[in-house]
């Protein structure tokens, strides 16, 4: 069985607090060096069958039209093993 | 025969309730809607309410929006059915794409809890008719993802179109782009708001009854039809 990953973050130009939020807390736990912290979405779905053209192309009709929501973030899909 | 307005309840909805006697106080029948049921029962108009349907998972009114009461009210919104969404129901219509832009999490990453003061900006929708133009209105606001977000030109068209229904005032709540708490299609039957009408209907339980407005204007819009 393959594993197909989908990663959805916020586009670059909407405000993320959540991110904003880890990224402030980091110095104080003394984990310094870290200018920005953008905070996303992966999801891990195990594809029965192939995972060929057409399967991966559903897959990004249902990123696109479900797992994101393409106003506001954009998605990346990837095949792992 | 009064006009009979559908209110649909999904998995999580909180608000549907205040929202079918807001309906009743107005003078309309409340008509209850199930989120699995596609059928409308024949309503001249539907109020998606407020809560956390699905519990907000994945985003707050995605998965509702694929409902199957959503697919036959998307389908009708298009045609020109009024639809009003509120709070959760305002996140479904964005959603759905009845309406432009999203709805993210407050800017402050708190829930919110106030009387909200707004100014109604476009008195001519189908559930803004009873309102005076640039009326100053009172009614409660409760939300965790109430930061209304579209891109610049998107908003520019809102504005120049007076599609921008109600905007908050004194302060902003949410984070919220140009302080917007309310828009509409361009059609003008779709509306959705993020504050809480059905909330601020009775002197006993509402801060004012200035809430009444939004479903006295869809009775108005049905009776005047």
């Amino acid at each position: 069985m393959a594993r197909v990953v989908v990663d959805v973050m916020l586009k670059p130009e909407i405000l993320d607090p959540q991110g904003q939020a880890v990224q402030r807390a980091l110095p104080r736990l003394g984990f310094g060096g870290i200018s920005d912290v953008r905070q996303g979405k992966r999801f891990e779905l195990e594809v029965e069958g192939p995972v060929d053209d057409a399967a991966l192309a559903r897959i990004r009709e249902m990123a696109e039209t479900f797992l994101a929501n393409t106003v506001i973030e954009d998605f990346a899909v990837k095949v792992e093993s | 025969m009064t006009a009979r307005i559908g209110v649909v309840t999904f998995p999580g909805s909180l608000d549907d309730r205040d929202a079918q006697r807001a309906v009743r106080l107005a003078g309309a029948e409340p008509v209850a809607l199930w989120h699995r049921d596609p059928d409308l029962r024949q309503v001249d108009a539907v109020v998606l309410p407020g809560g956390f349907s699905y519990g907000d998972y994945l985003r707050a009114g995605a998965i509702s929006r694929f409902s199957p009461v959503m697919e036959t009210i998307i389908a009708g919104a298009k045609d020109g059915l009024p639809v009003l969404g509120i709070c959760n129901g305002f996140q479904v219509l964005t959603e759905s794409h009845l309406l432009p832009g999203a709805m993210l999490r407050n800017n402050h990453l708190h829930f919110v809890c106030r009387d909200q003061r707004l100014r109604i900006e476009n008195a001519d929708t189908a559930w803004t008719n009873a309102y005076e133009q640039d009326q100053e209105i009172t009614v409660p606001l409760k939300n965790m993802d109430g930061r209304y977000t579209a891109d610049e030109r998107t908003l520019d068209e809102l504005e120049a179109e007076g599609r921008v229904i109600a905007r908050y005032l004194d302060v902003n709540p949410n984070g919220s782009l140009r302080d917007i708490a309310g828009i509409t299609n361009e059609a003008g039957n779709v509306v959705g708001l993020m504050p809480h009408p059905e909330h601020a209907v009775e002197p006993l339980t509402g801060p004012t009854t200035e809430g009444l407005g939004f479903f006295a204007s869809i009775l108005k819009r049905l009776v005047d039809a």
